[in-house]
């Protein structure tokens, strides 16, 4: 799916430092038409200032982006022509009203005059805002506005949008709802660059990029990161304060990784199905009796709780 | 350059400017507000100087004196005292600023001599008003000599000499009745402006990454001068109908005689409006934040047009140094060309040289101010 000559980003050896913090340290990928690539990563990663660099907000440091073929340091007003955006923070004006924030920004991308009303009428429908025309933006909750703001990103056709964290603090109906508007824009051929820190998000995405410290530790289906990133067994330990136990889990022979997941531990083993009852049999014989352990399906948690531990341990910082 | 974006904005920036009542209030409020302090509160003119009188003989000569001090429009007598301490006292808490002091034997000196002596004291804290008043007090006296000495020639059956050897014939030309009103109210209307019209755009940009709403209107196609054009042309229709608020107050409420034309009026106050919304503007796309922006923009206007536009203090007087200041003060030129549109009805060729000079600021501001914004976050 991604590469070649259809590819509608290119991100090569992206870096960006302010000062002596490297907040992009480079990124390199791709993205092709109707791809939704996702970035997960935790708060402070980089993801936002990668998107601000792709929709030529931010100068790079170093390393080439190519946004719909065009080079984002050379003509970013181009790029901007053929991007739509959606900053993290709601960036649409409170005391306009819905209608009179989709005409300023249909006439600051130049959509032309007799296709605006109906673009207008799109975007409204979309957001699902119809009957709240004239209702200034400040007085709609949450979900509302996001679809707003999307509708305002989508109003001149872009080829690609960036969307930074479309839906922090959004609540989950309106989270979905979002997320069905994103794919349907995907199935029309935008690729759709998409932030996240919600993990669960990151299962919707055609691909997911793990950033973390300005790194990009992963990229793939999330099919492939949570199989072949991990490259094992996952087994989940259940037992009343299991969670206390996990230095002992450990040291136990075979484990890899632990982690803390709710109140079970998920081990990291080379062999499921051999570990399981040798870790019941090694908990007891260290006083810790009646814990279960059994063979499950890695999340995307799994996955990138381990990838962000290994890619940690890798580069010798404190996690 | 599209049109069509600059208008988008015009009309965004409009909306904004209508449901923001502060933005409302600065605009049409406080320009109303300060041609009525400033008018009122800044006047030259001495007159009604607080009096306290002293009379240490009450003879029918020295109540005439007095009496001439209370006749006189420069002097408002406040209190009659009745001894020294009196009188001092009044002339530390400032009650009063001239004191006369009348000795007895005054009259018996006239009599005898032929001559007396008054006793002025005067508080000359501010030594303008202190000046005037000796001054004032010295006509009043000369004037009672005059007549005492008519008096006593007629007395004796002489005849008066009554015409002068040398008068001067003054004829005060522009401002006749050497209103100090009708040279300040123009000065006023130029600070005003200058004050409000760069506060207006101070707020526009700060505004924007205040709210966050910067950060989408930079990743839209938007060009800085398009961007410019359409944020302030809203203002400039504002700071228009400001100053026609304020011409008007001035010809119809303040009775400046308005001797000029109406086009060389708008003409140049359209520049010097163009000349302050653009620092306004600059100022904002400098500092973005709000509060911090409109304090600049309001030291950057209104301390340059009080003190150094020559506006209320005469620039000629100033040191070389400062006079070459004043140059690159815009309100320089504008009180000029107002003054002399108010007062002597000077059209655009009498003020070639002001006219040409503001346009000069405005176009060097205009390039400023368009090119201080940069689309980027870093």
């Amino acid at each position: 799916m991604a590469g070649g000559a259809g590819a509608q980003i290119i991100v090569d050896g992206l870096v960006k430092r302010f000062g002596s913090f490297v907040a992009v340290d480079g990124v390199s990928f791709d993205v092709a038409r109707g791809e939704i690539m996702g970035f997960l990563g935790p708060n402070g990663a980089g993801k936002s200032t990668l998107i601000r660099i792709l929709c030529g907000l931010l100068r790079p440091s170093a390393g080439r982006a190519l946004v719909a073929g065009i080079d984002v340091t050379e003509d970013p007003d181009a790029v901007r022509q053929r991007i739509g955006y959606m900053s993290q923070k709601f960036s649409l004006y409170n005391t306009l009203s819905v209608l009179e924030n989709l005409r300023f920004f249909g006439g600051v991308y130049g959509v032309p005059r007799d296709r605006l009303e109906e673009r207008i009428r799109f975007a409204i429908d979309m957001a699902g805002l119809a009957g709240r025309e004239t209702s200034l933006v400040a007085t709609l909750a949450g979900g509302w506005k996001q679809r707003l703001a999307l509708g305002a990103a989508i109003l001149h056709r872009p080829a690609i949008l960036f969307l930074d964290e479309p839906t922090s603090g959004v609540d989950p109906e309106s989270r979905r709802r979002f997320w069905d508007l994103i794919h349907t824009l995907g199935a029309e051929g935008v690729s759709v660059l998409v932030s996240t820190h919600y993990i669960d998000e990151a299962e919707y995405c055609n691909r997911v990029a793990l950033i973390t410290r300005g790194r990009l530790i992963a990229l793939g289906t999330p099919f492939e990161l949570r199989r072949r990133s991990l490259g094992a067994e996952l087994l989940s330990i259940e037992r009343e304060g299991i969670a206390n136990a996990i230095e002992l889990v450990e040291k136990a022979p075979g484990v890899h990784d632990v982690a803390v997941f709710g109140s079970a531990l998920h081990a990291l083993v080379d062999d499921a199905a051999t570990r399981a009852p040798a870790l019941v049999a090694y908990l007891a014989g260290h006083g810790i009796a009646g814990a279960t352990a059994r063979r499950i399906e890695p999340t995307m948690e799994d996955s990138f709780v381990h990838l962000v531990g290994a890619a940690t341990r890798a580069r010798g910082d404190p996690p | 350059m599209k049109l069509r974006r600059v208008k988008a904005i015009a009309v965004k920036e409009s909306l904004q400017i209508v449901r923001d009542p502060r933005s409302l209030m600065i605009a049409l409020l406080i320009p109303l507000m300060q041609m009525f302090m400033l008018g009122y509160g800044i006047n030259l003119d001495i007159k009604h100087i607080p009096l306290c009188t002293y009379d240490r003989e009450m003879s029918q000569q020295s109540l005439g004196l007095l009496k001439r001090f209370e006749a006189s429009r420069y002097f408002t007598l406040r209190k009659t005292a009745q001894d020294y301490a009196e009188l001092t006292r009044d002339i530390d808490d400032s009650s009063c600023t001239i004191a006369i002091v009348i000795p007895a034997g005054f009259s018996q000196g006239l009599n005898d001599a032929g001559t007396g002596t008054v006793q002025a004291l005067i508080d000359g804290t501010d030594s303008n008003t202190a000046n005037i008043a000796a001054n004032y007090a010295r006509a009043v006296i000369s004037g009672f000599s005059g007549d005492l000495q008519l008096q006593a020639i007629q007395r004796r059956g002489g005849t008066v000499q009554t015409l002068t050897p040398v008068d001067v014939q003054a004829r005060v030309w522009f401002n006749e009745n050497l209103e100090s009103r009708n040279y300040i109210i123009p000065g006023i209307v130029a600070l005003v402006m200058a004050i409000v019209g760069a506060q207006l755009t101070s707020l526009t940009i700060a505004r924007e990454w205040e709210r966050g709403t910067m950060e989408l209107l930079v990743s839209t196609p938007v060009k800085p001068l398009e961007l410019m054009l359409g944020k302030l042309l809203p203002y400039f229709a504002i700071g228009m109908l400001d100053a026609a608020i304020c011409l008007a107050l001035a010809v119809f409420w303040f009775d400046v005689p308005f001797r000029g034309t109406l086009a060389t009026l708008l003409f140049t106050t359209s520049l010097f409006l163009i000349v302050v919304l653009c620092i306004g503007y600059y100022v904002s796309v400098s500092i973005r934040s709000q509060v911090g922006a409109s304090q600049v923009a309001l030291l950057l206007t209104m301390l340059p047009t009080i003190l150094l536009s020559g506006f209320a203090f005469p620039i000629d007087q100033m040191p070389v140094f400062v006079q070459g200041i004043t140059y690159l003060v815009s309100g320089r030129y504008y009180v000029t060309i107002l003054k002399s549109v108010f007062l002597k009805g000077a059209g655009a060729v009498e003020l070639a040289v002001p006219i040409l000079c503001l346009a000069l600021y405005a176009v060097a501001l205009v390039v400023l101010a368009a090119r201080s914004f940069r689309k980027t976050l870093d």
